[in-house]
């Protein structure tokens, strides 16, 4: 990869005040250039680089505000924009994205009716091939388009969703709805809705989660804006740097498995102990993100953080493919939990194996007890 | 007469368009406000584990992502006849002020400020005397000291130099109803940027004991499974001092606005004598050990001859006379059944943002034209939210609601009649944040004190497949009074309707044309400029509109759409 190239290119977008760099941003708000560093470096370690990419990555940084960025709700919860708007203190996160042109979010943005209509058309055109779109929320499509109508002429949101990929640099599907359908494509799903995926033919990089972490939303953008192409994909076009591991691996419960230590119901003295939380139904072995290593607000807690199993919200149809959320997976499911075709072979091997233990450890934990 | 369509409403959770017709002088005569969005997650959740349910709901909505959690997993603890843990109880109260907190001071800060706050102008103001300002309503004023202003004032500055306003572009600014001074906007502009960290402090508080806000993931059915959270001092204090933290903000910044806000805002017309439907209903709330915080109730005709009453639950119905469903009978919840039925838009010419007359899509008013159904309780449409639960309690006398509002009243030289308005909704969400902020605490100390004799946090059940079961959930959210309804067979629900606050506020028309409140607010409102209806959002926004949320139920009969079959 030509970092250099990749930063001529950034530099050659129409900058949106050439006083006010992002590092004099920082300047005003208690950052060191120190901090700066620091902070570049983090964000090299959490993409998977090595420290020596930092001062490329912060000089990226400094140019991210010229990228102008639309986010696209669709049938959703607009969990996923709550979620960005929790990204992180020190403020570093949240100035990337107030310092990112953000010319279109219904949930932040002051104009409605048809002054948002036509900042929506103004963005898109001005900024055509240039912008990155993120797109919160499963589309209905085809036949029952009308679901989903927005703006004084009733607009599908499968046009408007179209149209906004057409003319994208980068598209980005944030979130389980729109990377995979989420819940209102679960079955039988009544309103036909589908993932942004298959409404358009360009290149969608999913980033899945209900929500995903502020952290994994915003560490696209970064990506994106330092390499201006579509970051290692995994089989389901996940970015590997966020949702290459299971969570089982990092899970800081994986000692109790390994010990056959399980908490068998919720409240129980294994509860209490932190126990491992598959024989309540832990989808942990099965689902590849990074919540086990970054949590989730700030790094105060997570799922089985809180004595809750996972239940595999990054994974394609979860909602469908992991229930009952409280009771471990059968084993025949695992055919179709696979991340990587490359190592699908491998990878049901290793699921299957991992399920063996379990069923294993589980005796042995049975025997333990009574 | 003209027509005039405001969509999307933006600020708000969902999909929500607005259509008005307006006489010579601009006064609406005629108001239609309806969803464009629709997503049945009622029919996704049958035929499912009762246990999953919970987690399901919980995605109607990402905002209150913790009110429709619990009210999955309560309707199915009510069903089964399982009475949770007192220190499950604690927590879900707990959990609870949080969310309010959250929301609370996010709605009125990032979603209805920008109604009140001309940002734009804030960059005339003088800091000095923005400061002497902020002093007249609060002794502390939080972020308020000339160096802090000077400092908002730059940031504003080098944001309005980009000549991209990015968010902020195109909206009402100059607008005429604006009202606040210049450095009335920069105090508030202030506060809106000391918000954007609170209310992630306020999410962590979520977070806590519920592993992650939005779509917190600790509760299951009989209980609540952070018993570690719970048992670890560490945590404890965590909690407490964040909450203070929280409780600071409210105070020093929410509470000091809204009456600041009020003084100048008590004579603009587009915010007052708004009442909205005149039925209020809320339930009980915030389980503090040995009581409850709020009390629950039904206010009719509070205008004409006030009567208080308990909550009938079988006097709840929907109807879908005006919207996009087959059947359009009055149904109980635990009856709802419907289909979908879309009949679209009609072709008009309406004005558009340059006042020209162009060619849009309209609602068929006669017909079909909202996604939202129309709940009412004995036929007759309330108005829940903040503003119900304050005057329902107030009728009550609860002495910590009637000791808040008569100070409000009486600092800000109004009357009670003049909270039925938009300055009413908006002054009651506040009064509810702060009184959950002076309360809740009382929770934290049950817990601890229950624990020490009782450290359970789950009851053990049965799911027996032979019996069939109903129940429901009846609480309040955020935005006011939420009911889950369940029935459960051969081990499965077999029918599901969640009741929810936008769909009492935000009902299109039933079948005797009684408008929903929404509707029923903008009646009368004179609108100064056409081509920006800024008073028609203000009021709107008012009720903070939970779109998606009131968007649901269909039961799938034939429809054989589904391209996601369960696997296997
Ligand atoms: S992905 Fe999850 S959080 Fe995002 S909109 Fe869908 S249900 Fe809500
Ligand atoms: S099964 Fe779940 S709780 Fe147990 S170690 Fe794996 S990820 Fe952690």
């Amino acid at each position: 990869m030509d970092f250099s190239a990749r930063l001529k290119e950034l530099e050659s977008f129409e900058r949106k005040d050439n006083k006010a760099s992002l590092s004099s941003m920082l300047k005003q708000n208690g950052f060191t250039r120190r901090d700066f560093l620091k902070y570049s470096s983090a964000m090299a370690a959490m993409l998977g680089l090595s420290s020596t990419f930092a001062p490329t990555i912060a000089k990226a940084i400094e140019l991210a505000d010229r990228l102008p960025v639309i986010w696209l709700h669709m049938a959703e919860c607009t969990g996923c924009s709550e979620s960005l708007l929790r990204s992180d203190a020190p403020t570093i996160d949240s100035l990337i994205f107030d310092y990112i042109n953000l010319e279109y979010h219904e949930t932040i943005m002051a104009a409605s009716g048809f002054q948002a209509e036509s900042n929506l058309e103004n963005a898109m055109k001005k900024h055509k091939g240039k912008y990155i779109l993120m797109v919160e929320g499963a589309i209905p499509a085809g036949q029952s388009s009308f679901y989903l109508t927005l703006g004084a002429h009733a607009k599908k949101g499968e046009e408007i969703a179209k149209q906004a990929c057409n003319n994208a640099a980068a598209i980005f599907a944030i979130g389980a709805c729109s990377s995979f359908g989420g819940i209102q494509a679960a079955a039988p799903n009544p309103t036909n809705a589908m993932p942004l995926s298959k409404i358009t033919n360009k290149a969608v990089i999913n980033v899945p989660g209900c929500p995903p972490s502020e952290k994994n939303i915003v560490g696209n953008v970064l990506h994106y804006v330092l390499y201006g192409t579509l970051p290692a994909l995994d089989n389901y076009n996940r970015p590997k740097w966020a949702y290459e591991n299971r969570i089982h691996d990092l899970c800081e419960r994986r000692g109790h498995f390994d010990a056959g230590e399980f908490v068998q119901s919720f409240g129980d003295e294994g509860a209490k102990k932190g126990y491992c939380l598959y024989k309540v139904g832990c989808k942990g072995p099965y689902t590849f993100n990074n919540c086990s290593k970054l949590r989730f607000n700030q790094h105060t807690n997570w799922p089985i953080g809180a004595g809750h199993g996972c239940i595999g919200c990054s994974e394609p149809d979860f909602w469908d493919n992991m229930g009952p959320f409280e009771e471990p997976l059968k084993s025949h499911l695992f055919k179709s939990i696979s991340a990587d075709a490359t190592s699908d072979k491998i990878g049901i091997g290793v699921l299957t194996l991992t399920g063996l233990t379990i069923a294993a450890h589980a005796v042995i934990s049975s025997v333990k007890k009574d | 007469m003209q027509k005039i369509v405001v969509d999307p409403i933006t600020r708000i959770e969902g999909h929500l368009r607005v259509e008005v017709v307006v006489d010579d002088n601009n006064v609406v005569k005629e108001a239609y406000t309806g969803s464009t969005l629709w997503r049945g997650i009622e029919t996704i959740v049958k035929n499912r584990d009762p246990r999953d349910v919970g987690f399901m709901t919980q995605r109607i909505c990402g905002v209150c992502t913790y009110s429709h959690y619990r009210a999955g997993i309560e309707a199915v603890e009510n069903a089964l006849g399982i009475i949770p843990p007192k220190n499950a109880k604690l927590v879900r109260t707990l959990m609870n002020a949080a969310l309010y907190l959250h929301d609370h001071c996010v709605h009125f800060y990032q979603l209805h400020g920008l109604d009140f706050v001309d940002v734009v102008s804030a960059l005339s103001a003088d800091v000095k005397k923005a400061e002497e300002e902020a002093l007249k309503w609060c002794d502390k004023p939080l972020a308020c000291g000339v160096g802090d202003l000077q400092a908002v004032k730059e940031k504003l500055k080098n944001f309005v130099d980009k000549g991209d306003l990015g968010p902020f572009a195109n909206a009402y600014w100059g607008h005429k109803t604006y009202r606040f001074s210049p450095e009335q906007n920069l105090i508030a502009l202030s506060h809106y940027l000391e918000c954007l960290k609170i209310q992630r402090t306020a999410a962590q508080l979520t977070a806590i004991f519920g592993a992650k806000q939005p779509h917190p993931q600790s509760l299951t059915v009989g209980g609540v499974t952070c018993v570690m959270d719970i048992l670890d001092p560490s945590r404890i204090g965590e909690f407490k001092t964040k909450f203070l933290e929280v409780s600071d903000f409210v105070h020093r910044a929410y509470l000091a606005d809204i009456k600041m806000a009020a003084s100048v805002y008590k004579n603009e017309a587009s915010v007052m004598n708004d009442i909205g439907v005149d039925n209020f209903m809320c339930a009980k709330e915030f389980y503090l050990g040995d009581e409850y915080l709020f009390e629950g109730g039904v206010l009719l005709n509070v205008l004409s001859n006030p009567t208080l009453s308990e909550i009938d639950e079988s006097a709840i119905t929907e109807e879908a006379t005006h919207s996009w469903y087959k059947n359009d009978a009055a149904l109980h919840p635990y009856d709802g059944e419907q289909e979908p039925h879309y009949t679209g838009f009609k072709d008009e010419k309406t004005l558009d943002e340059n006042a020209k007359l162009v060619d849009t899509k309209v609602f068929d008013t006669e017909g079909k034209y909202s996604w939202i159904k129309a709940p009412r309780y004995k036929g007759l449409p309330v108005q829940v939210g903040p503003i119900a639960t304050i005057l329902i309690n107030y009728f009550k006398k609860n002495p910590i609601v009637v000791k808040e509002v008569d100070a409000l009243l009486k600092e800000l030289n109004i009357e009670l009649k003049d909270l039925l308005s938009t300055l009413g909704r908006t002054a009651a969400r506040m009064i509810e944040a702060k009184i959950v902020s002076e309360n809740a605490l009382k929770a934290l100390d049950s817990l601890v004190e229950n624990l020490k004799v009782d450290d359970s946090t789950c009851a053990a059940y049965v799911i027996d497949k032979n019996k069939e079961y109903k129940g429901r959930f009846i609480g309040n959210a955020p935005r006011g009074m939420l009911s889950h309804w369940v029935r459960i067979k051969d081990g499965v629900v077999s029918n599901y309707q969640a009741v929810v606050p936008s769909t009492w506020n935000a009902s299109p028309k039933d079948a005797k044309k009684q408008m929903g409140s929404y509707e029923a607010c903008i009646i009368g409102l004179k609108i100064a400029d056409l081509t920006k209806p800024l008073e028609i959002i203000r009021k709107i926004h008012s009720y903070d509109p939970c779109i998606a949320c009131a968007v649901h139920v269909f039961d799938k009969k034939g429809n054989e759409l589904g391209r996601y079959k369960v696997g296997v």
